[in-house]
């Protein structure tokens, strides 16, 4: 007879016995690879200066995670992906030739104050990266916004590094300063310039430029159901209208959607920041609702702020509603307010 | 568009094990041990003494109030011990252990080839002297069910065969081989809620049973057989309503607010068995597979027989178990010792190998990614509950709707964060009042 097995190693909890292969690491190991195309086209248009700036923002992600962890002799926490994920993410929103230090500072204000601080990942309100991004622009707002021509760094030898490189606008700050009139000079007409918009031949942040690599990415993640399309949907959706309406020189309604969508960080935003998991609103209503304020914030800091861009500043200050949102919207309970037969 | 509810999951079913297994009768086991509570309600008390001799189908427990159901003697043979018994559900409960003398013999049964001349309350009576409970897992006495008040008057009946529960088979097995008994069945239900439509429920991936149950209810006009969607847990009695008549039960309600009383097949057939030959509930069909089983089968087995006896029967292990479960892996309880019996409610016993996600020890905090919204059927926020719980804030849970889950495990299922969800909310509901 065979033996029956040793009692002890039964294992009892409760139901259910079963559980889906999905697991949060994936999850995000799998958002750091939607963001792939994004980063390669950082360095084929910023060149060494992106892969730099990368590296060192994803390293010292990692390590203050880690750092933080060791010290307060917590799990550490950092195969789980989301530090490199928000490292990355913090990277890819800075400007092709800040100084070496300032990714690590914004790395370390994203994870320890924004995030460790907070309780760690899942308890966090402020999406990290953009808070670590916040705190620079605010700190170093020189620094924060000198921009570059993009392949600017196969120009030269001397320009290698960005360091002699001619300095330039980003197109929303044309667009903020000059007017859309002067953007397409710059470009020539409208078709090279949703060419150069939509492929990211232009300045501005590493990751924001390409629209196609962002593009890319977001359907993937779109496609594996890892974000809905209610949150960044809703928010293109009112900036586009919005733009439209108010964004003309003069007059309503004649605003260009198209540019304003195409430029600035708001494919990046809209895709990989505002549908963050852990602060952003739960049901489905509220998500909806939570795009649109963001789209409503960005457009009133592009049109009337003083910021030529506003989506940082959206998605941060939409984080604050979130827990107001989720009170407000839940799921409808199963069977509330239906009956059955003449009401009594 | 298949009929279906919002909300559910797939697990994979892993009923290819045991479905082309058909029911047979287990070996007797030499000592049963019969639990006083069985069923959803007030435990019976033991009528028998320690030595005395019992027939089978002999009443060994009385019921103790309306919620509640007689209990029979699985065996003939000696009353050896009465005492206190570790259930399935790790609590103990009052037993009788009786020892098999292996001479089957019954007490008299009162056939009843005419049974379709006896008044209501007669089939009602013998319905509830036989003992007969919900077979699908919650084990409520079928009497009451039976029983609505006047002022809910029931219209449908719906016998359930829908098993969403990963790896079970024993009503598909049932509905194959048994379906004259279920539509009999059938008919004494829709006779006692005089009732004149009955549904039968079955998911869209038994075909062969949702062609074997038509073929049997074609001659009634009064029974349609309906597939379903195949998702988890299309067999809960709220989710089967809404998606077979599209009615909503309200929180917290019964199915008879909407004028529907649901029996699973499992119930019908022993319902039949009950009028036709009098014949009390003693025993059941128990689906054994899992993994971990030699020899996965669908058994008749007696109520009390030890789980030990069944495995030994299936072929006993054949890899290292981690766990046992008794009733299926989404709502069942794994269990501690093999030396648990058989109850009325248990539908199958399934031993899991110590292979992929069947334990996980460790969870993460939750990153809020909203999968258990989309997955739970009730409309809940399972997130909310397990953080507020998990946090001791069990009265904040209770704004969070505590009370209308009903434990059938979609959001645990998805979690990517591997939170125990229910086990946070089975804490809270413990620790506050409803």
């Amino acid at each position: 007879m065979v033996q029956i097995i040793d009692k002890n190693r039964l294992i009892v909890s409760t139901s259910p016995h079963f559980r889906c292969e999905e697991s949060t690491r994936h999850i995000i190991w799998s958002v750091v690879l939607a963001l792939q195309p994004a980063s390669f086209m950082s360095v084929y248009f910023f060149g060494p200066m992106a892969v730099a700036i990368l590296t060192i923002s994803i390293f010292s992600a990692v390590v203050c995670e880690y750092g933080y962890q060791k010290l307060l002799r917590k799990k550490v926490t950092i195969d789980d992906g989301s530090a490199v994920l928000t490292g990355l993410l913090l990277g890819l929103t800075l400007p092709p030739s800040v100084p070496m230090y300032i990714p690590v500072i914004g790395s370390f204000v994203a994870i320890v104050v924004a995030k460790q601080l907070f309780g760690g990942f899942g308890f966090n309100i402020f999406n990290p990266a953009l808070i670590g991004r916040a705190f620079l622009q605010v700190s170093f707002p020189k620094l924060m916004t000198t921009w570059f021509e993009p392949t600017a760094w196969l120009e030269s030898a001397a320009t290698f590094f960005l360091v002699d490189a001619k300095t330039t606008a980003t197109p929303l700050g044309v667009l903020k300063e000059e007017g859309l009139q002067r953007l397409l000079e710059l470009s020539g007409n409208y078709m090279n310039l949703y060419t150069n918009l939509l492929f990211g031949n232009r300045a501005g942040s590493l990751g924001e430029t390409s629209v196609v690599a962002l593009a890319l990415g977001a359907a993937f993640l779109l496609y594996r159901r890892y974000i809905s399309w209610r949150i960044p949907i809703s928010y293109l959706v009112t900036a586009g209208l919005l733009a439209w309406v108010f964004g003309g020189k003069d007059e309503l309604f004649t605003g260009n959607p198209v540019i304003h969508l195409m430029t600035g960080g708001i494919i990046l935003c809209a895709f990989f920041m505002a549908t963050d998991y852990v602060t952003s609103p739960l049901e489905w209503r509220g998500q909806i609702l939570f795009g649109v304020g963001c789209g409503f914030i960005a457009m009133l800091i592009r049109l009337k702020g003083g910021y030529p861009e506003g989506v940082m500043f959206s998605v941060l200050l939409m984080n604050c509603f979130t827990p107001l949102i989720d009170r407000s919207f839940r799921p409808k309970v199963f069977g509330t307010a239906e009956k059955r037969g003449p009401a009594s | 568009m298949q009929l279906t509810f919002k909300g559910g999951v797939h697990p994979p079913d892993s009923k290819e094990l045991s479905m082309d297994r058909a029911i047979r009768r287990a070996k007797a086991p030499k000592r049963v041990v019969i639990l006083m509570s069985q069923h959803i309600g007030a435990p019976c008390k033991p009528v028998v003494e320690i030595g005395q001799q019992v027939k089978m189908g002999e009443v060994i427990g009385a019921p103790q109030g309306f919620v509640s159901a007689p209990i029979h003697s699985s065996v003939s043979g000696k009353i050896i011990a009465i005492g206190s018994f570790l259930s399935a559900t790790g609590r103990y409960s009052p037993a009788v252990v009786i020892e098999n003398d292996f001479q089957d013999e019954w007490v008299y049964l009162n056939e009843r080839p005419d049974y379709q001349s006896l008044l209501i309350d007669q089939l009602k009576h013998m319905v509830k002297e036989a003992g007969i409970v919900g077979m699908g897992g919650a084990a409520f006495p079928t009497h009451v069910k039976l029983s609505p008040p006047k002022e809910k008057p029931i219209d449908t009946v719906i016998i359930n065969g829908i098993e969403c529960e990963p790896y079970l088979t024993a009503d598909y097995r049932l509905m194959l081989q048994n379906p004259r008994e279920i539509i009999e069945g059938s008919k004494i239900i829709m006779k006692i809620l005089d009732v004149k439509k009955a549904i039968i429920g079955i998911e869209n991936n038994k075909p062969e049973a949702i062609k074997v149950m038509k073929e049997a209810a074609a001659s009634e006009s009064e029974i349609t057989v309906l597939g379903l969607e195949v998702k988890y847990p299309q067999g809960a009695e709220k989710m089967l309503i809404k998606s077979a008549l599209d009615r909503k039960v309200p929180p917290r309600g019964l199915p008879m607010d909407v004028g529907v009383v649901v029996q699973n097949v499992g119930t019908s057939v022993a319902i039949y068995e009950a009028v036709r030959y009098g014949k009390p509930l003693i025993e059941r069909v128990v689906t054994v597979s899992g993994g971990a089983i030699n020899y996965p089968a669908n058994l008749i087995v007696r109520i009390g027989t030890p789980i030990a006896d069944i495995i030994e029967e299936c072929g006993n292990f054949k890899t290292i178990v981690s766990k046992v479960i008794v009733g299926g892996p989404m709502m069942g309880f794994s269990v501690c010792d093999l030396d648990i019996p058989v109850t009325k409610g248990i539908s199958g016993i399934i031993a899991m190998p110590a292979t992929g996600l069947v334990h996980v020890d460790d969870f993460k905090n939750c990153i809020r990614c909203g999968r258990c919204l989309d997955a739970c059927p009730m409309g809940l926020m399972p997130s909310m509950l397990s953080v507020t719980s998990e946090r001791g804030f069990y009265e904040m849970a209770k704004e969070y709707n505590l009370f209308d889950c009903f434990e059938c495990g979609s959001c645990t299922f998805v979690c990517p964060s591997r939170r125990p969800i229910v086990q946070f909310i089975r804490l809270a509901k413990s620790l506050v009042k409803p």
